[in-house]
C-alpha cells in the first residue's frame, strides 16, 4: 500500500460547552434584517420557544403524511394542477367571475392594494356599517388593510386568535399561519391581562376562553365580516376558507356583509381538486389530516335560504403578481397554497423568527416572492440571508422550487445592478482562483500569518472576523493535498 | 472493472483538510482503479454562484469544463462541490454554447459516497473504527443529490462503528458558503443547534460526506468547548487496514 | 370605473406574462426522474373525473372496502380529534343516546331545524326547542346548549361531517352553540374525500348551497404554543351520533 492508515486524534475536552458570549453589540443598525437577525440569534429563550412548538408540528406532520399512500405522486399531482391554473390564469379567473357572479357575488379586481383597500371601504361606507370582524387574510395584511379601516373610524376586531392577539399587541403577525407563535403563554396572560382586565392565568385554554367570550359578541354585533380565501374555484364559482377555530364561518356568515380577499393566484381549475389539496394543505400545514373546518361559499344567501349575508364581494388582488407571472423561471412561486411548511422546516426563519424579516410574508417563499411583489433591491438581502438547504423545496407541497428561485434571486439583483464592492471581490476571486501558481503560494504564506492570528482572533481587528466571532478557523496544512500528489507523482 | 477516476479536490479540502484527499487516494487505491488529478482545478466557482455573479463563475468554471472534459469518472469530496456539478453547472451553462459540456460533465461527476456505493457497487472497504459517531448529512448532497442511505451503508460495514443518528441530521449546519460570512450570526445560531443535538448523541465524532459543513461544524465544536471531532466519511472509511 | 379598467388591465398583464410558458413542475435536481408519462393532466383532462377520482384514491390516506372498515376508521379519527361517535344499533338506541346525552351535558333548550332526524331527537328530549328554519336571533341562538343538525355526508378518511346550509340548518346552527350534535343515517358514511365530492356534484349539480363544508372535530386552536386547545370560537363538542 502506498500510503500508510492515518492516526486520528481521540479530541480531548470536558464535552461541555462554555457560555462565552461572543455576540457583540450590532455594528450597522441601518440594516434592520441584520440588526433583528443579530438580536433574535443571540436571545435564547426566543430559540427554544419556537424550536419547541415547531418540534410538536414535526411529529403531527409526520404523522399524518405518513398516512397517505402516496404522498410524492400527491405533490406531483397538486404541483401540476397549480401549473395548469396558473398557466391558464386568465381563462381560470374569467371561469371563476362567471359563475360567482351569476348567483350574486360582486367581483372587483384590484390592480394594487390602494385599489383594493379604497373598494373595501367604500363597500362598508356605502353600507353605513361600522363594526367589522375580520378572520385571517394574509392578503389583508399584506395591502394594510386594518390600518386603512381604523382611520376610517371602523372598530376592526381580528378573531382568529393568534391573529386577535397580535392586534392586541399592535405588530404584525410573527408566522402566517401560526401569528402568535413568538410569544409564550405567561406573555400572552400580561397582555390579556393589561389590555382586557383579565385575571392572569398560565392555562392556554382559559387564555382561549378569554378570547372567545370577547370575541362572542362582536360576531353577532358585526356589520361586515371580512375574510380571505384559501382557494377559487373556477368550475363552480366558489371560494374555499380552511381554518380550525370556526372564527372564518361565525365571520362570513353572522354579518350583513362579507368581503373576501384574495390573490390572483388562488384559482384552482375543479372542485374535486380539493379532494387533494385540503388534506395537503393540512397535512403540510400543521400535521392535520384535515383542517378544522373548510368551508366552501358560493355567493350570498341565496333564495330560501336561512341565513348568511346579503352582500357578498369578492376582491381579487393583483399587487405584483403579475410580475411574478411574467417570470416563467419562478412563475411556480405562484402555485404556493400558503401552508407555512417551508417556514416551519427552515432552519434561518426558526433562528431568526418571524418579524426579522419585516414582510408580510415570511420565510423562504416570502424570500422569493417579496423582490417580485415589491422591489428587487431593496429585499435582495432575504434571498441572501439562506444557506440554500432546500428544505423547503423538500416540504414544499406543491414543489416550489424555493432555494433555486432564492438563487436566480440573487443573481437577477447582480444582473440589475451589482455592488460593485462584490462584483470586483467575485472578479478578483475568480481570477485568484484561475491563476495555480499564486494559489499555492498563498497557500504557502497561511501558515505563517496564521501563527500571528490568535494576536487578533475574535475581535474586530481579525481580517477573519465574520467567521472568528463565533467560531473557531482551520488551519492551513503545510503539505496541501496539491503537495502531497506532486511528491506521489514523482 | 477498472476505472479511471479523477479526483475533484475543492479548496478546502487542498488546504485544510488535505488527509480527506489522501483518505479517497488509498481507498481508490485498493479497489484496485487508476486515479488522476488536476493540479490546476481548485475551485468549482460556487461562492460567485451563490452571490448571484454569475459571469464570475462561469470564468472559474469553464476551467473546470476543459480540464475535466475527457476525464472518465470525476469523484468530488464534498457533497457542495459535487452539486455545484452535478446540478447547478446546468443551471450556470443554460442556453450557452457550453451546454452540452456541463451536462456531460454532470452525468460522470459523483460525490464519493454515491461513487463507492452506486457506481462501484461497493459498501463494504474493510475499514475499522472502534467509536461511536454520529453523522451529518450535508444540505445539498442530502437534497441536490439525494444521497442518504449511502454514507449509512458504508459506516455500517465499519468494524466496530456504532453509528448513534442525532435528532438534526438532516437539518443545515448553517455554512452555506458565502452565508455563513454575510450572516455569521444565523450561521453560527444554526451551527449550535447542530452541535447541541450531536453532543446528545454522547459520541466524540461527526462524521459527514461534505468538508465544508465539517469545517463550520468543527469551528462551532472548537469554540464552544464540546470536546468533539469532525471527520470526512473517506477519512473513517481509512481506518483500520 | 377602476373596476373595468383593473380588470382589464390584470387580464392583459395575465396574458401577456403567459406568452412565454413555463417549465412542467417536477424537474428540481436531487430528485428521482420526474413521473414518466402518461402525465397526470392528460389523464385528468382525457379520462375525465372518474380517471382523476381513482387516481387520487391511490395517493390519498387508505380507508378499506366495506362499510365496517369505514366506520371503524371513522371511530379512529373521531377518538384523534375528539369527536364523539356514536354508532346506534337502531333509531331505540339513537333515543336512549340522545337521553344520555341530555343527562349527562344538563341540557335544557336545543337549537335545531326542521328534518326526519331533528325531529326525531326533538321529539325524544323533550326540551325548550330553539328552530332556525323561520329566521332566528342570534343571541338566543348562542343561548342553547347544543345545536342539532343533520348533514349531507360523513367522510370516514378524516372523520369529518359533510354538510351545507342547506342540510344543517343555515350557516350558523352548527357553530355557535357551544355544543353540535349531528345525527347521520348509516348510509351517509361515505368512504373518502374523492366520494364527497362527487356526492356534492350529484346531490346539488349546479344549484349548490350557498356554503357548504367540512367540519372536522369540535373547534380548536393551537395559537398557543401549539397546545390544543378545544372550542376556540365555535363548538367545543361535537358528537356524531350514526343510526
Ligand atoms: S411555498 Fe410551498 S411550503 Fe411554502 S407556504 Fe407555499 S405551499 Fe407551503
Amino acid at each position: 500500500m502506498a500510503i500508510a492508515p492515518e492516526k486520528i486524534e481521540v479530541p480531548a475536552g470536558s464535552g461541555a460547552a462554555h457560555d462565552d458570549n461572543f455576540h457583540n453589540p450590532p455594528e450597522k443598525p441601518s440594516a434592520q434584517f441584520h440588526h433583528d437577525a443579530d438580536e433574535k440569534t443571540a436571545d435564547l429563550r426566543h430559540r427554544d420557544l419556537i424550536q419547541s412548538a415547531l418540534g410538536k408540528y414535526y411529529v403531527a406532520r409526520a404523522g399524518k403524511q405518513s398516512k397517505f399512500q402516496n404522498w410524492g405522486a400527491a405533490r406531483q399531482a397538486a404541483a401540476e394542477v397549480k401549473w395548469e391554473a396558473v398557466g391558464h390564469l386568465d381563462k381560470y379567473l374569467r371561469e371563476f367571475e362567471d359563475k360567482i357572479s351569476a348567483r350574486g357575488t360582486k367581483v372587483f379586481w384590484a390592480s394594487t392594494e390602494e385599489e383594493a383597500r379604497d373598494y373595501i371601504v367604500g363597500v362598508i361606507k356605502d353600507a353605513g356599517a361600522r363594526r367589522i370582524i375580520k378572520s385571517k387574510t394574509m392578503t389583508g395584511e399584506e395591502i394594510h388593510l386594518n390600518a386603512a379601516l381604523e382611520k376610517e373610524g371602523f372598530e376592526v376586531a381580528e378573531s382568529d386568535l393568534g391573529e386577535y392577539i397580535v392586534q392586541l399587541r399592535e405588530e404584525a403577525p410573527y408566522h402566517f399561519v401560526f401569528p402568535a407563535m413568538h410569544l409564550s403563554r405567561g406573555e400572552i396572560s400580561d397582555l390579556f391581562k393589561e389590555k382586557l382586565g383579565t385575571a392572569a392565568t398560565d392555562s392556554p385554554e382559559e387564555l382561549t376562553m378569554i378570547a372567545r367570550e370577547v370575541m362572542r359578541e362582536k360576531y353577532i354585533a358585526a356589520d361586515v365580516g371580512i375574510s380571505g380565501g384559501n382557494f377559487a374555484i373556477a368550475e363552480t364559482g366558489m371560494i374555499s376558507i380552511t381554518e380550525n377555530e370556526g372564527n372564518a364561518r361565525l365571520s362570513v356568515s353572522l354579518p350583513k356583509i362579507h368581503i373576501a380577499i384574495m390573490g390572483i393566484e388562488k384559482v384552482l381549475p375543479k372542485m374535486s381538486d380539493l379532494a387533494l389539496f385540503l388534506p395537503m394543505l393540512a397535512t403540510a400545514g400543521a400535521g392535520q389530516a384535515l383542517t378544522g373546518y373548510n368551508t366552501l361559499l358560493g355567493g350570498p344567501k341565496q333564495p330560501g335560504e336561512i341565513d348568511g349575508p346579503e352582500e357578498f364581494h369578492v376582491v381579487l388582488l393583483d399587487n405584483g403578481r403579475t410580475k411574478l407571472l411574467a417570470d416563467p423561471e419562478q412563475r411556480d412561486a405562484l402555485s404556493c397554497i400558503r401552508c407555512g411548511a417551508c417556514l416551519n422546516v427552515c432552519p434561518i426563519f426558526k433562528n431568526v423568527g418571524g418579524h426579522t424579516y419585516g414582510t408580510t410574508y415570511q420565510g423562504p417563499i416570502g424570500s422569493v416572492i417579496t423582490p417580485h411583489f415589491k422591489e428587487m433591491q431593496t429585499w435582495k438581502h432575504l434571498s441572501s440571508a439562506s444557506s440554500l438547504c432546500g428544505a423547503c423545496t423538500e416540504t414544499c407541497p406543491v414543489k416550489i422550487d424555493l432555494a433555486h428561485h432564492l438563487l436566480q434571486n440573487r443573481r437577477n439583483a447582480a444582473q440589475q445592478k451589482p455592488v460593485w464592492s462584490e462584483k470586483w471581490a467575485m472578479k478578483g476571486f475568480a481570477w485568484f482562483m484561475n491563476q495555480p501558481r499564486l494559489y499555492r503560494l498563498a497557500l504557502k504564506l497561511a501558515p505563517l500569518a496564521q501563527a500571528f492570528h490568535p494576536l487578533v482572533k475574535g475581535r474586530r481587528l481579525d481580517p477573519l472576523y465574520v467567521w472568528t466571532a463565533g467560531r473557531e478557523f482551520p488551519k492551513v496544512k503545510r503539505e496541501t493535498f496539491k503537495d502531497f500528489w506532486a511528491k506521489r507523482e514523482k | 472493472m477498472i476505472m479511471k477516476i479523477t479526483l475533484f479536490i475543492p479548496c478546502f479540502v487542498d488546504s485544510f483538510y488535505p488527509q480527506t484527499g489522501r483518505a479517497m487516494v488509498r481507498i481508490f487505491e485498493k479497489l484496485g482503479h487508476t486515479l488522476d488529478y488536476k493540479p490546476q482545478l481548485t475551485c468549482c466557482g460556487q461562492p460567485p454562484f451563490n452571490a448571484g455573479y454569475w459571469d464570475e463563475s462561469r470564468k472559474v468554471a469553464v476551467k473546470v469544463l476543459d480540464a475535466l472534459g475527457d476525464a472518465e469518472r470525476v469523484v468530488i469530496a464534498s457533497g457542495s462541490c459535487g452539486a455545484m456539478l452535478k446540478v447547478f453547472y446546468n443551471e450556470l451553462f443554460k442556453d450557452t454554447l457550453r451546454e452540452a459540456d456541463a451536462r456531460a460533465l454532470g452525468e460522470k461527476t459523483f460525490e464519493f459516497s454515491d461513487f463507492l456505493v452506486n457506481e462501484l457497487g461497493v459498501t463494504d472497504i474493510g475499514a475499522k473504527f472502534p467509536h461511536a459517531v454520529t453523522w451529518h448529512d450535508g444540505c445539498h448532497g442530502l437534497r441536490e443529490l439525494g444521497i442518504k442511505t449511502e454514507p449509512r451503508a458504508l459506516l455500517s460495514n465499519v468494524e466496530g462503528l456504532e453509528l448513534r443518528e442525532m435528532g438534526e441530521a438532516a437539518t443545515c449546519c448553517g455554512f452555506g458558503g458565502l452565508f455563513s460570512a454575510k450572516f455569521p450570526s444565523i450561521s453560527v445560531a444554526m451551527g449550535q443547534v447542530k452541535t447541541k443535538s450531536a453532543v446528545e448523541t454522547d459520541t466524540k465524532y461527526i462524521v459527514s460526506n461534505d468538508g465544508s459543513c465539517l469545517m463550520h461544524i468543527q469551528g462551532v465544536l472548537d469554540r464552544e468547548r464540546r470536546g468533539m471531532k469532525c471527520l470526512h466519511l473517506a477519512e473513517v472509511l481509512n481506518q483500520g487496514w | 370605473m377602476p373596476t373595468t379598467s383593473s380588470r382589464e388591465t390584470i387580464l392583459s398583464a395575465i396574458r401577456r406574462a403567459l406568452a412565454v410558458p413555463a417549465p412542467k413542475p417536477g424537474h428540481h435536481a436531487g430528485e428521482s426522474e420526474p413521473q414518466q408519462e402518461p402525465q397526470f393532466q392528460n389523464t385528468f383532462s382525457i379520462l375525465g373525473q372518474e380517471a382523476a377520482t381513482s387516481q387520487k384514491r391511490t395517493w390519498l390516506p387508505p380507508v378499506g372496502e366495506s362499510w365496517d372498515a369505514w366506520a371503524d376508521l371513522f371511530a379512529a379519527n373521531s377518538l384523534d380529534l375528539k369527536t364523539q361517535w356514536i354508532l346506534c344499533a337502531d333509531e331505540a338506541e339513537l333515543k336512549t343516546q340522545l337521553q344520555r346525552l341530555r343527562a349527562e351535558n344538563g341540557w335544557t333548550k336545543i337549537g335545531l331545524h326542521r328534518g326526519e332526524l331533528t325531529d326525531l331527537a326533538a321529539e325524544t328530549l323533550g326540551l325548550e326547542n330553539f328552530y332556525v328554519d323561520d329566521g332566528y336571533d342570534a343571541h338566543q341562538l348562542e343561548k342553547c346548549d347544543a345545536g342539532i343538525t343533520q348533514c349531507d355526508a360523513l367522510v370516514a378518511q378524516t372523520g369529518s361531517v359533510l354538510s351545507t346550509n342547506q342540510s344543517a340548518g343555515g350557516r350558523v346552527l352548527s357553530i355557535l352553540p357551544p355544543h353540535h350534535v349531528v345525527i347521520a343515517r348509516r348510509e351517509q358514511l361515505l368512504p373518502d374525500l374523492p366520494a364527497a365530492f362527487e356526492l356534492m356534484q350529484e346531490k346539488y349539480g349546479d344549484n349548490y348551497p350557498s356554503l357548504m363544508g367540512f367540519i372536522t372535530g369540535p373547534s380548536r386552536t393551537g395559537d398557543i404554543e401549539r397546545i390544543l386547545v378545544l372550542g376556540a370560537h365555535g363548538p367545543k363538542k361535537l358528537t356524531v351520533l350514526c343510526v
